[in-house]
């Protein structure tokens, strides 16, 4: 795959004929750059919010629909030709990023063998038996006469196995019993005269288990290609762009205020009692404290405190008016003024910097003497039933939240502690802490004007 | 004295004793052998057995077939030689005389010629590898010995060999009906059991995964003298498979035969085993109660054994019952009394070495002849033909210079003319067609690849 700045030159001989692809192999097609990038993003909303409904546990009905919603929102496009290439660019692009190390490349596999599930299960069958046949899966579609003559064995096998016969896995393919040996060892398989009656879930996962198995080798080879060579070749150009997509947070960024305008300094006491997250609550209990935080911290509460509709003179105001005990106004100008304006985007190259979201936080490790970070991930748990206790979290909950922090569910932690907090639902989930400051704050809003 | 005369006096030597002109006492040893293979053993037909057609003439046939398939002789005084191969009829035969096996092994066809292994392991590409094997299958009636009170170990009589006819009939009809084999070949084992050889030629390529689903698709009786529970069978309802082998075979034998036979109820040690497999403890007592209340009283005329087994079945298969575990508690009863118990090693690997059907059992000098599956339940192995009787009745034939079919005067002519209508003259005409077709296929395809 080429990537040129210059216009893209679509060829039309390089049409794809099963719609769902294989990536098998990387296609001689020319991207543009901004392609390159754009695209890769489409596709990591959609594997990223897969990866969010995996977690949240949602029933396969609903990842079906969720699958189904996302791709048509990140990579629809009216021409098949257009989709299909964006498809295969933005996966092969996203191998690249993802090659790198095992946890990331344990990761996008689980995700591109369950999108892999889903849009295969939603093909046609004339869809579906290209593709076995592409995995050389020599299946035949039952008839429905010959069906409804085996209908109580196959029954009579699902039963056998805890299933039932659904009206939607009535389709079944006649495979020689020697292509499915797992299925006829578990005798989880009708066999008659050395033909196995294979239902469509078990075709599914048959064919799911080739592409996971061709995908996880290929991102080894990958990551040899990028680690040998294209890293190098191309650390001007793509390499940039690689090494920030893993990390790129995909929802809003929260720079600009939103509905509650601003907050001055008198309301931020009160507001961090109500509103902050753990997180910042801890940072700004911390500052308080201490009169003082290290890097991290100033960094992570600063950009928060920008988010949640701090003006940059305000914040100056309170930072010097923390740290006033231990760093004098002459001292403090000098050395920490400059790094507050330049967040706000008023030095240097004028980037206006973004509060961090959850995902960046919890990747981040605390060392001695910081206190940024996700503390559901690197408190003890002595000190974070205390702190959630100090919340006001009931017992009750708190156990739940530990519960989800055991299992290294550190965001849905915290989306429990608001919902005990608020004592209402939070069904997206927090995301990022200006996300948990602005629903508090909703929340808040809604119950004072019920009860004024 | 020409050779013949004196061969053939040399034969009345050996027979001779006197006083009795014919009897030939009991016995196994090489004399009696060097006769059995001289006169009786069918060299030829085992011969066209294992060309599998290719002894032919027709220009499709692999001349090398037969000379790649591995035989082992046991010799006197236990000596073991394997990878014995041979090129034709003639040599085949020779050997077996000259040596005089106790034991003929037949072992995989390989990818060369045995003899030569030690040539192609040099070149360190693994080119000596079993290519063709048939599928093996080998029950033994020591592997039911808690199940049988009348014999033990060795010892094998009518009361429990009917375990052994059960065992062909699930295997059987699941080979043909679920697998779709056709060639199959039941054969004594000689002394406790039973062995089975799957000819198709699909069968012969089944590759080791291939065999191992197999065996595991028969496995449900999982256990040995450690373990409790050996037959597990979950699920609302039994595989069709289970189901049909039960319905049609083992719950009729278990109730009408080895549970009166056996008499599996009749005295608390024999009872208590079954009451073991209740997972219920409550129902277990209750029936333990009433059993032991019953000891000296007899309600009916009917066999002890089948009342109580009425009342066990009773309590568990009433409505009343929810437990899970005692849903299928009648059939796991029923079931590991009488499924089968197959070798699964046996059955797993292409290389393992059978012995060959019409060897003689040193133990019991009984012929190991083909046994009919639809007519097993008449098969009595107590009156399999020994080698001293063959002996004793080709005596009694007196000597003939007709040196052909001699098995034919003699109890082995029966087994002679099953084993070639019955499993080799259909298998041949199979092979034939599969070896013409194959052949033609091969031309059309060099046909095909020659215009361009």
């Amino acid at each position: 795959m080429e990537v040129v700045q210059s216009q893209r030159k679509s060829s039309s001989n390089n049409v794809i004929v099963s719609i769902l692809p294989l990536y098998r192999s990387a296609p001689p097609l020319e991207v543009r750059l901004e392609d390159f990038e754009f695209f890769a993003i489409d596709r990591l909303r959609v594997l990223k919010g897969l990866s969010d409904g995996l977690c949240r546990g949602k029933k396969p009905e609903e990842m079906e629909k969720l699958v189904l919603d996302l791709w048509k929102a990140n990579m629809r496009h009216p021409q098949a030709v257009e989709e299909v290439n964006k498809d295969i660019i933005s996966h092969f692009v996203l191998r690249l990023v993802y090659c790198r190390t095992e946890e990331l490349r344990k990761w996008f596999l689980s995700m591109e063998t369950t999108l892999f599930r889903h849009r295969f299960r939603w093909g046609s069958s004339e869809a579906q038996r290209a593709l076995m046949s592409e995995f050389k899966l020599p299946y035949k579609a039952v008839s429905n006469a010959e069906f409804e003559s085996l209908k109580d064995k196959l029954g009579q096998v699902a039963r056998s196995m805890g299933q039932t016969l659904a009206a939607a896995d009535a389709i079944f393919y006649k495979v020689p019993f020697e292509e499915v040996p797992d299925l006829v060892a578990g005798r989880r398989v009708f066999i008659h005269k050395g033909h196995a009656y294979v239902a469509i879930n078990q075709v599914v996962s048959l064919v799911v288990t080739q592409f996971r198995s061709y995908l996880s080798k290929a991102l080894i080879l990958t990551n040899r290609k990028w680690t040998s060579t294209i890293r190098e070749q191309e650390k001007d150009r793509l390499t940039p762009i690689v090494e920030a997509l893993c990390t790129s947070y995909l929802g809003p960024d929260y720079s600009q205020q939103q509905e509650f305008g601003e907050i001055s300094i008198k309301d931020i006491d009160q507001v961090a009692k109500t509103s902050f997250p753990l997180c910042m609550r801890h940072l700004f209990e911390k500052v308080k404290e201490d009169h003082h935080l290290k890097h991290g911290g100033r960094m992570q509460l600063g950009l928060f405190l920008k988010g949640v509709g701090l003006k940059l003179d305000d914040a100056l105001a309170f930072w010097k008016a923390e740290f006033a005990p231990k760093v004098s106004a002459e001292r403090f100008d000098k050395e920490y003024a400059y790094n507050i304006r330049h967040n706000y985007g008023r030095e240097g190259k004028r980037t206006d910097y973004t509060p961090y979201s959850c995902q960046k936080i919890i990747s981040v490790t605390p060392g001695i003497g910081d206190h940024h970070g996700c503390p559901y991930r690197h408190f003890s748990e002595e000190n974070l039933r205390a702190a959630l206790v100090r919340m006001g979290v009931s017992s009750r909950a708190v156990e739940d939240v530990m519960d989800k922090v055991h299992n290294r569910h550190y965001q849905l932690a915290c989306t429990l502690t608001f919902e005990a907090v608020h004592g209402s639902s939070c069904d997206a989930g927090i995301n990022h802490p200006n996300q948990y400051f602005i629903d508090s704050q909703r929340v808040l809003q809604s119950k004072n004007g019920s009860v004024a | 004295m020409t050779k013949e005369e004196a061969d053939n006096g040399r034969d009345d030597m050996v027979i001779d004793v006197p006083g009795q002109a014919n009897a030939v006492p009991d016995g196994f040893n090489a004399n009696y052998l060097r006769i059995y293979y001289g006169k009786l053993f069918p060299h030829a037909d085992m011969f066209k057995w294992m060309s599998y057609g290719n002894d032919g003439k027709h220009p499709g046939c692999d001349k090398s077939y037969f000379g790649r398939r591995e035989f082992s002789f046991t010799l006197e005084n236990d000596i073991y030689i394997r990878f014995q191969s041979f090129n034709s009829v003639t040599e085949l035969e020779n050997s077996i005389k000259e040596k005089c096996p106790f034991k003929i092994d037949i072992g995989p066809v390989y990818s060369v010629d045995p003899a030569k292994r030690h040539a192609y392991a040099q070149s360190g590409n693994n080119v000596f590898t079993p290519v063709e094997r048939e599928l093996v299958f080998d029950i033994d009636i020591s592997d039911y010995d808690d199940v049988r009170y009348c014999c033990t170990g060795a010892d094998v009589c009518l009361e429990c060999w009917p375990l052994m006819t059960i065992a062909i009939k699930v295997i059987d009809t699941s080979l043909r009906d679920d697998f779709g084999f056709n060639h199959i070949l039941w054969v004594y084992s000689g002394r406790r059991g039973v062995h089975c050889w799957v000819c198709d030629g699909k069968a012969r390529r089944l590759t080791n995964e291939q065999r191992a689903a197999i065996a595991d698709y028969f496995h449900v009786y999982k256990g040995n003298e450690n373990s409790q529970k050996k037959i597990s069978l979950p699920g609302l309802v039994l595989h069709p498979f289970l189901a049909r082998s039960y319905t049609e075979v083992l719950k009729g034998f278990f109730e009408a035969k080895l549970l009166p036979n056996q008499n599996l109820l009749a005295s608390e040690e024999r009872y208590e085993k079954i009451l073991e497999m209740i997972p219920d403890a409550s129902v277990a007592s209750e029936l333990r109660r009433r059993w032991q209340e019953n000891k000296r009283a007899s309600m009916s005329k009917d066999d002890i054994n089948i009342v109580r087994w009425e009342q066990l079945k009773s309590i568990l298969q009433s409505g009343k019952q929810k437990m899970q575990g005692l849903r299928r508690c009648v059939e796991e009863i029923v079931f590991s009394y009488t499924y089968p118990r197959l070798d699964m090693e046996v059955s797993r690997h292409m290389n393992h070495l059978l012995k060959a059907p019409f060897c003689v059992h040193p133990k019991t000098g009984r012929v190991c002849v083909p046994i009919d599956p639809n007519n097993c339940d008449e098969f009595d192995p107590t009156t399999v033909p020994t080698l001293s009787q063959l002996l004793e009745e080709l005596n009694r034939g007196g000597l003939r210079q007709d040196a052909e079919n001699e098995w034919d005067r003699t109890s082995l002519g029966e087994s002679v003319a099953f084993f070639r209508t019955s499993f080799l003259q259909p298998l041949l005409k199979s092979c034939k067609e599969e070896i013409e077709n194959s052949y033609n296929a091969k031309l059309q395809q060099s046909k095909n690849d020659l215009s361009w």
